[in-house]
């Protein structure tokens, strides 16, 4: 402090203000780190809940519990809470914990415009929420939204696109600010190439995400414009195109995945050195491969779109496009492997986590390459193997590494160590339950269950009743996961600075729990 | 089938089928786990590459998790170990970039081939022309000049759990798609509505349905028999009740059925002259209006409020003829109301409108003739 | 860096974005509401409209009061322009999706409708009749369905080498008299700062008269309207966009040029000066892309 000047001297005092003005007002990168975090926790039960009710009327062939217009509703709004609610939000949350005190910055580069990206994500959570209650039901077209389907929406139609745009503009803002704190804030001797992975992670996802939500407010602006305005972008009649909307839309959707991925990438890279007590294994090939990994996300995004009877040159290019990925996902995964190799491991919860993230994430990355084999994929669009695709690298990925980074810096955060016994019960019972609810998946797409159906023939009823009850099972692991959460907050062994023997880095310098404003002199990095 | 395969086939049954065997003995659908290989050249070539990969995947992953569980049980610190302190080697990078390359290479060559023998609609014997509608598939024999509607045929009473399911629960339909074996059929397929997609697995995969556009699709059937599948892409609420049946037949038996159909339609023809009995029309009108009408308005006539409007009482089913004559015909732009005059004959058209304003205690007392409808078109 | 770092300002609690956020929700639930036939919608979005406008003065006015007392150093003034920059890569990208839009309609949905390479089928069994030209004045309902086209079929479109092409030399011009006001203000010439400005907003305004003007003979004499097809969607969707942006640009200078009349910006601190004329080149580079390919080819 000796040396800042006085007018700073102000705003340096370290202790929150008090109340809901604390929270409503703040600029500070923790507060609103923690309210991203509380906010995702929250869409994660919400959206979970969804998928529950997904999973009971699942439980037997036949119409049971909801209507199939309803259950259309849940299935598209259970997709689009869990990826803008739940698993975006985490990784923003993080991003504003963490890049800070890893880069040895005071904040984030904009912190009033930091406050401002988080405080629209529950108005336009609520706006999306609120189309539940709506004549027309909510939005049943798929979390993809393509028309002409979704223009048959009821009421809840500007509704959905409106919160679409502020999901969109809110992400923006997070991810000039993240940019601009990664380029502009690091202490002196931070240069690129010592950056934390999980730094590294984000500044290449930031740069995803602010190339292609702008591109998705396009594609919602025009269905809008179609649905009440008369133009015919996605109508033949008027020398348009549906499948016009599946290209944009996918030019988005495609690196959007990635957005969920990459970050989770980084956390991984940070959990794994510090419990294999081993540095991480070939740091600047992971950096190229996530940069590579970023580059050839923009250039297969009609993966999805196989089905939809693009010329056959299309078709090659984006086969080859996509398998190619699996190359730098490779590096990736061998650097953890190699990582761990002739360390000196330990397995507490955040290890746990990260363990099972290479293991399930790379299944999940094998199904993803079977999908990208264009004549394979004509059978596998659109059944469960997709559905267990993706969960697998969505809920064992970028889910398994929002739990592993939340275990791993909880103490820093709340200065006090989890239950570990808790926390390994819930890595537990979540790893084995996960598995009975998505591993079925696969069979029932191969043999012929479609994706979407709130009904179906009899002879998946076996494998999807297991499938239920895994998500019964995983949902009810969550509860323990809260505890654990709530336990640590209330109180616990006291954390000392460096939390993990194996730890390293600028966070794990600071006190913990992480005094209110870290860095006002700026570290001096070797 | 080649003993290579058949061996294939017989671990990855084992393998996976252990697990499942332990846990429900005889259940019917604990055995499916794997792709059907399927009955045509296209779904065989599907099959291959699918097993092809999944072995491929396989192998990696017995390295990479071998790599892991090795490691972690030797590894640990609990082993008072010490950790090495290695964290470099651009060689090890380069041959771990190049392996997998060469193995990505060693399956686009097949996956190419298939993908080429796949999009070749050329040359067909016969082309059927494949819409999709909300929710049923419209087939027309563009050779033969015949067409139908085909419709789920599982009674609702099944759907809502009021009786048993039946063994082909929501795979059956009224009218199959009918082809004969061995010849190269060509799929046209478009749609009237939103998008569907057409699926039988045992056919080798699926391709959309897109309004306004036509994509293509081929099969040949070497094997007679029935195969079942369904609409895959999402297309609104009745997107699970849209099943696809064909039957592919000997080429005899597939003439003698393209014979009846094309009687049959000329009987449909003769019909529309004449002046029906109101009862004619009740009956019929009420198998069209199950048929056609109660996915949405719902056999009781009481729709789904918000979403679909309540016909029992309906400002149009008991106003005007002439507006409930128009808005079936011509449907309702922007909504979920298709227009029925290019779908149903005359006489189905004035069957269902005639039972409309007659059933649940709409008694109108309106009769609507075939002759009304021919006039409104 | 270092000697920055510790000077980096960071400001207490402001309510001013939690202010924008009700702001942003009641405009744009009230437009919802308003596409759904309410009555109420209308005033809603107004009110939200106001309370973003109030939101950005107080916003922007506690900022350039913090900047007047010299609370912001060069890093401060490094994160600005980061942010600024990729805001207007985003826009760029949100331009991007609608040239996108063009070029599909443009390369593949409307050669295919008309039978080209895989539309052999589907101008065959549903689309005989329809010719694939641009610009497309016939949207195939127009001619296989005339009696339930709900598409109005223009009779001509806007003539690339009139008001287009004069409105092409405003904005280039436009570009000149910004980077001419900014030479002023590095010079420390209040007078060319002010004098550029001027010019810069009265091309602005005059470039937005002239494309009011175009829109107005496009509906009124020529029958090309945002609902005539492709062509009209991908035409007024592209310039409209752009036209939105030239007006936030002009009201963007109007400040500017007040603060400038107020005596703000000195020759080494006047980033919200570099910031909208930014922004000004942006419109600029993306009306080129606009009259290249909109109006032109
Ligand atoms: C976090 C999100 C995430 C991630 C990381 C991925 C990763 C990948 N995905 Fe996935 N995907 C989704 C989320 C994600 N996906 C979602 C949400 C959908 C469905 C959207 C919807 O329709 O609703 C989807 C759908 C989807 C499809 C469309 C399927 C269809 O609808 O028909 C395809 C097709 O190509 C695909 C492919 C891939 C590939 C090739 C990868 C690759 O990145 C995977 C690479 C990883 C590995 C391959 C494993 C590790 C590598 C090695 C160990 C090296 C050696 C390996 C080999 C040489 C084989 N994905
Ligand atoms: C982004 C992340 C994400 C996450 C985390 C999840 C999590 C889950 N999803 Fe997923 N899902 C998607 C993204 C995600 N999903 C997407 C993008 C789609 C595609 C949508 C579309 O097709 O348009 C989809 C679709 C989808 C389907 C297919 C629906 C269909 O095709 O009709 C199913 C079906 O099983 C499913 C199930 C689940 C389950 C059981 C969970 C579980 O992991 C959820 C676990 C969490 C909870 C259960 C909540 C916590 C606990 C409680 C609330 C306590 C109470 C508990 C009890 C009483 C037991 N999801
Ligand atoms: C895909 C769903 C769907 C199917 C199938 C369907 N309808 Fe409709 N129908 C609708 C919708 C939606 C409306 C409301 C349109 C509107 O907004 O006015 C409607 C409106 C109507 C109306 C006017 C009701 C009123 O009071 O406004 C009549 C009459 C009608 N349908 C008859 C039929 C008949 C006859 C059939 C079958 C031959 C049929 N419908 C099949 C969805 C459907
Ligand atoms: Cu038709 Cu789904
Ligand atoms: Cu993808």
């Amino acid at each position: 402090m000796s040396t800042a000047t006085t007018t700073h001297e102000a705003h340096h005092h370290d202790e929150p203000p008090r109340g809901l003005k604390r929270w409503l007002f703040t600029t500070n990168h923790k507060d609103i780190g923690t309210l991203y975090l509380i906010f995702s926790l929250v869409m994660l039960f919400v959206g979970g809940i969804m998928a529950l009710v997904i999973r009971a009327e699942l439980w037997e062939p036949g119409i049971q519990y909801v209507d199939p217009q309803f259950f259309n509703a849940m299935t598209t709004m259970h997709g689009l809470i869990m990826v803008f609610g739940a698993i975006m939000p985490a990784f923003v949350g993080l991003a504003n914990w963490l890049i800070p005190m890893m880069i040895g910055a005071p904040d984030m580069a904009l912190p009033r415009m930091n406050n401002w990206s988080f405080w629209i994500l529950p108005f336009a959570g609520a706006m999306l929420l609120s189309t539940l209650f709506m004549e027309g039901g909510a939005p049943a077209a798929g979390w993809t939204m393509y028309p002409p389907l979704v223009l048959q929406t009821g009421e809840a139609f500007p509704f959905l696109i409106f919160s679409v745009h502020l999901l969109g503009l809110s992400s923006i803002m997070g991810a000039i600010n993240i940019i601009a704190t990664i380029l502009n804030m690091r202490a002196p001797g931070m240069t690129l190439m010592k950056m934390p992975l999980f730094v590294w992670t984000w500044l290449i996802t930031a740069y995803l995400l602010i190339a292609v939500m702008p591109v998705l407010a396009g594609a919602v602006t025009m269905l809008l414009t179609d649905k009440y305005f008369g133009t015919s972008f996605f109508d033949a009649a008027g020398g348009g195109d549906p499948v016009m909307f599946q290209h944009i839309f996918w030019f988005f959707g495609h690196p959007e995945v990635y957005i969920m991925i990459l970050p989770a990438f980084g956390v991984i890279s940070q959990i794994i050195p510090t419990f294999a007590r081993k540095p991480l294994f070939g740091y600047s090939s992971m950096v190229y491969a996530t940069a590579s990994i970023a580059f050839l996300s923009f250039i297969v995004w009609a993966h999805h779109m196989f089905t939809v009877g693009m010329p056959l040159a299309g078709e090659l290019f984006f086969m080859y496009a996509t398998m190619l990925i699996a190359v730098p996902t490779g590096v990736k995964v061998f650097n953890w492997v190699a990582t761990m190799w002739r360390g000196a491991m330990t397995f507490e919860t955040p290890m746990l986590f990260a363990v099972a993230f290479v293991i399930l994430f790379t299944i999940g990355g094998f199904s993803g390459l079977m999908l990208a084999i264009a004549p394979a994929d004509f059978q596998y669009h659109d059944s469960y193997f997709v559905v267990a695709h993706f969960h697998y690298v969505l809920v064992t990925g970028a889910l398994f590494a929002i739990f592993a980074a939340v275990y791993y810096w909880l103490p820093k955060w709340t200065g006090h160590m989890y239950d570990e016994r808790l926390g390994k019960w819930h890595f537990w019972l979540s790893v084995i339950s996960v598995n009975v609810l998505y591993f079925p998946q696969h069979f029932l797409g191969l043999a012929g269950m479609p994706r979407r159906y709130a009904d179906y023939a009899i002879q998946f009823t076996e494998w999807n009743q297991v499938s239920t009850i895994g998500a019964f099972a995983f949902g009810l692991s969550q509860l323990l996961f809260v505890y654990v959460i709530w336990k640590c907050v209330r109180g616990g062994q006291k954390a000392t600075a460096q939390v993990w023997e194996g730890a390293k880095g600028l966070e794990w310098t600071v006190p913990s729990p992480a005094p209110y404003h870290t860095f006002a002199e700026a570290p001096e990095v070797k | 089938m080649s003993a290579k395969k058949t061996t294939r086939r017989l671990a990855l049954t084992l393998l996976l089928s252990a697990p499942a065997a332990a846990l429900a003995g005889a259940g019917s659908g604990w055995g499916l786990l794997n792709l059907p290989e399927g009955v045509t050249p296209i779904s065989r070539e599907a099959y291959d590459l699918h097993m092809l990969i999944l072995w491929i995947c396989v192998a990696i992953g017995v390295v990479v998790f071998g790599a892991i569980f090795v490691s972690i049980l030797r590894h640990r610190k609990s082993r008072g170990v010490q950790p090495a302190q290695f964290h470099e080697s651009t060689a090890i990078e380069v041959v771990w970039t190049i392996i997998p390359f060469l193995i990505l290479v060693g399956m686009a060559v097949p996956a190419t081939k298939a993908l080429i023998a796949m999009e070749d609609t050329s040359n067909p014997d016969l082309t059927i022309k494949v819409t999709g509608y909300q929710w049923k598939w419209r087939y027309d024999y563009l050779d033969e000049g015949i067409g139908f509607f085909s419709n789920l045929a599982t009674p609702e009473e099944q759907i809502y759990g009021d009786a048993p399911k039946g063994e082909h629960y929501l795979q059956e339909v009224d009218n199959p798609l009918v082809i004969p074996v061995g010849k190269k059929v060509r799929i046209l397929l478009t749609a009237n509505d939103v998008i569907h997609a057409w699926w039988v697995p045992a056919l080798g995969g699926k391709k959309d349905a897109i309004p306004g556009f036509v994509n293509e699709w081929w099969v040949r059937v070497d094997e007679p028999g029935v195969y079942r599948g369904e609409c895959a892409e999402l297309c609104g609420r009745g997107h699970a009740y849209m099943p696809i049946v064909v039957e592919a037949r000997p080429e005899a038996e597939y003439r003698q059925w393209v014979a009846q159909r094309k009687a049959a339609a000329e009987a449909e023809k003769a019909a529309a002259t004449k002046t029906w009995s109101r009862d004619e029309l009740m009956a019929r009108g009420e198998a069209v209006y199950r048929k056609s009408c109660a996915a949405c308005h719902q056999a009781n006539g009481e729709g789904v409020p918000g979403v679909f409007p309540a016909l029992k009482g309906g400002r149009i089913t008991t106003g005007p003829v002439r507006e409930h004559i128009e808005i079936v015909l011509r449907g309702k732009p922007g909504t979920a109301m298709a227009a029925f005059g290019p779908q149903l004959s005359d006489v189905d058209l004035a069957a269902v409108i005639t039972y409309e304003r007659n059933a649940w205690g709409n008694d109108t007392g309106d009769v609507v003739q075939p002759a009304d409808i021919a006039a409104a078109r | 860096m270092s000697t920055a770092h510790s000077g980096y300002y960071l400001p207490h609690g402001s309510h001013w974005p939690i202010v924008g956020s009700v702001g942003l929700t009641a405009m744009l639930g009230g437009f919802g509401a308003w596409l759904n036939g309410s009555g109420a919608g209308p005033w809603f979005m107004a009110a939200g409209f106001a309370i973003l406008v109030i939101m950005m003065f107080g916003w922007f006015g506690t900022v350039i009061r913090e900047n007047l007392a010299g609370l912001y150093n060069e890093q401060v003034d490094r994160s600005f322009r980061w942010g600024m920059g990729w805001f207007i890569f985003s826009e760029v990208m949100f331009f991007a999706a609608f040239f996108g839009a063009l070029f599909y309609a443009r390369v593949f949905s409307v050669p295919w409708l008309g039978g080209a390479g895989d539309g052999f089928l589907t101008h065959e069994l549903l689309w005989k009749g329809f010719e694939a030209v641009w610009p497309l004045l016939e949207p195939p309902a127009a001619v296989v369905t005339p009696d339930s086209n709900p598409y109005p079929v223009p009779k001509g479109i806007i003539e690339t080498w009139g008001v287009p092409a004069i409105n092409t030399l405003i904005l280039l011009s436009s570009g000149v008299t910004v980077t001419w006001a900014h030479w002023g203000l590095k010079k420390g010439n209040r007078g060319q700062l002010v004098l550029g400005l001027i010019a810069t907003i009265a091309l602005g305004v005059t470039f937005l008269a002239l494309q009011a003007e175009e829109y107005v003979h496009a509906y009124q004499d020529l029958n090309l309207k945002l609902s005539s097809g492709i062509y009209g969607s991908t035409f007024f969707m592209l310039t409209g966009f752009h036209g939105l942006h030239v007006t936030i640009g002009t009201i963007m200078l109007t400040v500017i040029l007040l603060r400038a009349i107020a005596g703000h910006f000195t020759p080494d601190n006047h980033f919200a000066f570099e910031a909208v004329a930014w922004y000004w080149h942006f419109v600029d580079v993306v009306w080129l892309f606009l009259f290249v390919f909109v109006y032109w080819i």
